[in-house]
């Protein structure tokens, strides 16, 4: 046995544990468990934990439905909401077939693949995303529109502010969680909050994000409202994004830095960014997953449409942050699309994948783009090369399924199975007839 | 007793009847080879690793490194230099948990022996690290702060260990990389830094200083014994 499994094993026993929760992630980023005792954990180590995989969206199949959660001893953690005399625990789960072969449906087992991918070229991929969501009175849509729980703006400090007691201790009990974070604050919107995770290795930082978001629906539950990650959940506000920070590590150092470079960026750095702009509308679908991803991307502030890069200005896809000097570490690019719906699992996959495909093929970084992208006509950004991001699910989709990176990262299983998930989920909401539609049409028409 | 790993062979004789007379128990290994095909089945407790001239001390380094890099299974390393070599040391300290210097006298390395070695000198007490508020049992895995248990994950707690061992003594980023994490982890120096921010959030705030940041060098734990 690992010495990290006794470990567990015997924290178990110390701690008079009485449940275990199993915790993977379904193809669309739902978190998933499975609870077992702590009789069962020793054979959960040696054989894994059997389980129906059918009713878990991406797991199903047409023939044998089974499948092995082989739990990663190095994720335990006590849960520190659990009841004293009941204390309970969690680990990360990877997903095998019941032979034993990595099950092609498991995202985690996605994310590790493509990390394991780029260290045969040396590289550690490292995260940091900065996670926005709402506080409402309630998550029921039959009440109508959500009702935030206060009109406080960016960086308030008010008596008003009502949720910064909600988000205090939720950072409280992620950190209890050894979950780092880096900065919390008031976002622009009423009532909208962002949470910021520390730089760590991208597996790790899809785990921790997963535990995030329901730690942040715990907390707010236990208060009686109710946390959402929804891309654009109210009209005329801005929406929650997950702008990204990225970066290489190899043989311990940052990568993206070069000394020598009057910006301090590295040419690894440069192809990864013209990668990951090469790349960008293929893995639209993946990094903003739904109908209602695209209504926050259609904003002209935070969730820049347009495929460019810049240093300072935040209307690009990617911004390049100036950093400060004698800090060669933090050189890192931030991706600016991504909602906090996504998968996170299934997002850094592609992203990693982008990049990694610019330094393959040595890409060409198009020039910086300086000018606000906002201000210009469609035919201007043209004339500059610069294209747009995907504008709807339906159009991300079709980029998508013409898209040799995207398959060939996510695999054949998973590639095939979103496509066809997300293209219901298209087509259902194209049979509706919106509000919008009866307000404009139906008096005029 | 399981035996300690002796190297190189043949043993210089003052060494051998030093080991004889402490009553310890060993087995000499001519190279990496020989020390992996005797390695009992939970691996060597520890290994003394001699290098007997100026030029040998490469040598004795490289077996160390074969140790650290996972070729040989032991647990901890003493290493015996004469004094010219000492020197040379330092950017190898990461190869090795203690060392002493020969020509050595006989009590000075029966005592090195039996701190490095401790668990394998017939001391059948629980095996315990404590420093101020922080108790560590090294046979239950559990660790309590103020009399607090505390909720750590497998790495963060082979990390405060091997900090709380060594009080006072100051670890770059990558000696903690390789002796926590081993050499074949690629999460890098970050992981490192990391891992301090989780534990002095999980020690509270009132401990979380028990971790020093050692500005453009590393980490260490507590203060040293003899300061």
């Amino acid at each position: 046995m690992e010495r990290e499994q006794e470990y567990v094993l015997r924290t178990v026993e110390e701690r008079g544990v009485r449940l275990i929760r199993l915790w993977f992630t379904d193809v669309v980023g739902k978190l998933k468990s499975v609870a077992i005792t702590p009789a069962e954990l020793d054979t959960a180590f040696s054989e894994g934990v059997q389980f129906d995989g059918t009713a878990i969206d991406g797991f199903s199949r047409v023939h044998e439905s089974d499948v092995l959660a082989r739990p990663d001893a190095t994720s335990f953690e006590l849960l520190p909401w659990a009841k004293e005399d009941e204390p309970s625990a969690r680990m990360f789960c990877d997903i095998q077939n019941l032979d034993e072969t990595p099950f092609a449906g498991d995202p985690r087992q996605v994310l590790r693949r493509n990390l394991a991918e780029a260290r045969t070229h040396g590289y550690s991929f490292f995260a940091a995303p900065e996670v926005e969501f709402f506080y409402f009175a309630s998550g029921d849509p039959s009440l109508g529109k959500p009702v935030p729980l206060d009109r406080a703006s960016y960086f308030d400090l008010t008596t008003a502010d009502v949720s910064s007691d909600l988000r205090k201790r939720t950072i409280h009990m992620l950190e209890a969680m050894g979950i780092p974070i880096e900065y919390s604050f008031h976002e622009d919107s009423p009532s909208q909050h962002e949470i910021d995770l520390r730089y760590t290795e991208a597996l790790d930082v899809a785990d921790n994000l997963m535990t995030l978001r329901l730690v942040v629906k715990k907390i707010a539950l236990e208060r009686d409202c109710y946390a959402t990650f929804m891309p654009k959940p109210l009209n005329g506000v801005q929406g929650s994004g997950m702008h990204t920070h990225l970066s290489l590590f190899k043989d311990g150092e940052n990568a993206f830095h070069d000394g020598d470079d009057p910006y301090g960026w590295s040419l690894t750095a440069r192809r990864f960014t013209a990668g990951i702009l090469h790349h960008a509308r293929e893995i639209t679908a993946v990094t903003n997953q739904l109908v209602n991803s695209y209504k926050r991307i259609a904003e002209t502030s935070e969730a820049p449409p347009y495929v460019a890069w810049a240093r300072n200005n935040r209307s690009a896809l990617v911004r390049v942050p100036v950093r400060k000097k004698g800090k060669p570490e933090s050189a890192r690019i931030e991706y600016r699309a991504p909602d906090p719906a996504c998968n996170p699992y299934l997002a850094f996959s592609l992203l990693l994948a982008a990049g990694m495909r610019g330094i393959a093929e040595g890409y060409e970084l198009p020039p910086e783009t300086k000018l606000n992208l906002f201000d210009l006509t469609d035919e201007q950004r043209r004339e500059m090369g610069i294209e747009p991001l995907p504008r709807s699910l339906d159009e991300a989709l079709d980029v998508m399924e013409g898209s040799e990176l995207a398959r060939v990262t996510l695999g054949d299983h998973i590639f095939e199975w979103f496509l066809r998930n997300k293209r219901t989920e298209w087509a259902e909401y194209q049979a509706q007839v919106t509000p919008f539609e009866l307000e404009r049409y139906l008096p005029s028409t | 007793m399981e035996p300690l790993l002796v190297y190189p062979e043949p043993v210089p004789p003052e060494l051998a009847q030093a080991l004889d007379i402490g009553g310890w128990a060993w087995k000499a290994a001519a190279d990496v080879d020989a020390a992996r095909r005797d390695e009992p089945a939970d691996g060597w407790v520890g290994a003394i690793v001699m290098a007997t001239a100026v030029s040998d001390l490469d040598t004795a380094t490289r077996f160390c490194r074969a140790i650290r890099n996972g070729d040989v299974n032991v647990e901890s390393v003493l290493l015996l230099v004469n004094g010219g070599q000492l020197m040379e040391l330092d950017p190898r300290e990461d190869l090795f948990d203690d060392f002493c210097v020969h020509p050595f006298h006989p009590v000075e390395f029966e005592t090195r022996l039996k701190h490095v070695f401790r668990r394998s000198g017939g001391n059948d007490d629980i095996d315990l690290i404590e420093y101020g508020p922080l108790a560590m049992n090294l046979e239950t895995y559990q660790a309590v702060i103020e009399g607090k248990p505390l909720d750590l994950t497998y790495m963060e707690y082979e990390l405060l260990k091997f900090l709380a061992a060594h009080p006072g003594k100051v670890f770059t980023r990558e000696t903690l990389l390789n002796r926590v994490w081993g050499y074949d982890y690629y999460g890098g120096a970050r992981t490192v830094d990391v891992h301090v921010r989780r534990l002095r959030a999980k020690l509270g705030e009132e401990h979380a200083n028990l971790i020093q940041t050692i500005r453009s060098v590393g980490y260490s734990f507590g203060r040293s014994r003899w300061m």
